[in-house]
């Protein structure tokens, strides 16, 4: 997929968030010199393309209670992964869920699953879940909690060449 | 922990999904919710305001677009933790970066707009703090819902 320059001024003019108004896309389509049915047509093209993924919230789960961030790792069986990995990616608290190169000797693990919670109890409680689910495809896992926040910033599309 | 109402809970939850490209978005979710449009934005703006939701908006996908992302993480002493958090964090593509329980203790994303920028990018941390950048491309997605319930 290639955006062109009107696609590249509707993601920087939306990349900080939309309008709080009753009628946000009709806002920012004036903004751009756009008609509303314009700026609609491109975003849903974008949401087809999956260049946006969705239009919605962003919450901050630390301000939701959910202080332990556990990103959960498991050397699964590449022969299984197929098969387990959406059955992970699928439980109602994972966060995301990725299949990631492992990196031997020392980084076994080649199934990644976020992990939120209100403690690590609860993380490692949901985890168990996690073991149930791998069973025999199994071989060793880790989880590694966040212990700070060192930087945290949305996409940021720069000047073209920049 | 932020208090919350009701209401407030049920907005948190319900902004999660994606927002319909009609004219007036917010109508069907206000009517749900027994709140005209205003008051539902008004909502809206202080649970921003309080940090609960950190935006509202697309969530755009970098790599669609051309671009790329990939998780990175490093080991890195601990007496040159902070030197070593300031020189990765200088780099404006790197997105979020987090310090973890873990002999590689310090996780961070990179934003590309291009996938060979990656490379270059890791390449030039290691260069200047002497350290490996181990990457972990996302080779298969299982779930993305970034969903929270409140």
């Amino acid at each position: 997929m290639s955006i062109d320059a009107t696609d590249r001024a509707i993601i920087e003019a939306l990349q900080s968030g939309l309008p709080l108004v009753p009628a946000p896309y009709a806002e920012v389509a004036k903004k751009l010199g756009l008609e509303e049915s314009d700026l609609t047509t491109r975003l849903a093209a974008m949401k087809e393309s999956g260049v946006i993924r969705r239009i919605a919230a962003a919450p901050n789960h630390y301000k939701l209670g959910m202080i332990a961030n556990g990103m959960t790792v498991w050397d699964v069986d590449d022969a299984v992964l197929a098969e387990v990995g959406p059955k992970v990616g699928a439980l109602p608290f994972v966060t995301h869920s990725y299949e990631r190169p492992r990196a031997l000797p020392d980084w076994p693990y080649n199934l990644f699953a976020m992990v939120h919670g209100s403690s690590r109890e609860e993380v490692e409680e949901k985890r168990q879940q996690i073991v149930d689910l791998l069973g025999d495809a199994l071989r060793s896992s880790d989880t590694l909690y966040s212990t700070r926040i060192l930087k945290k910033t949305g996409l940021r599309l720069r000047k073209k060449g920049g | 922990m932020t208090a919350l109402d009701d209401i407030d809970r049920a907005l948190v939850n319900a902004l999660q999904d994606d927002l319909p490209l009609d004219h007036r978005p917010f109508a069907p979710l206000a009517e749900k919710l027994g709140l005209t449009e205003e008051a539902l934005l008004d909502r809206v703006r202080a649970l921003r305001a309080s940090g609960v939701l950190t935006r509202f908006g697309p969530f755009f996908d970098a790599a669609a677009m051309g671009g790329a992302f990939c998780l990175c993480a490093m080991e890195v002493p601990a007496d040159r933790f902070d030197e070593v958090n300031d020189k990765v964090n200088a780099h404006p593509e790197v997105a979020h970066n987090y310090e973890r329980s873990h002999k590689l203790n310090m996780w961070f994303v990179l934003a590309c707009e291009t996938p060979e920028g990656i490379a270059k990018i890791a390449a030039r941390i290691e260069d200047e703090t002497g350290l490996k950048v181990l990457q972990f491309p996302k080779l298969q997605e299982f779930y993305i819902g970034f969903r929270v319930a409140a």
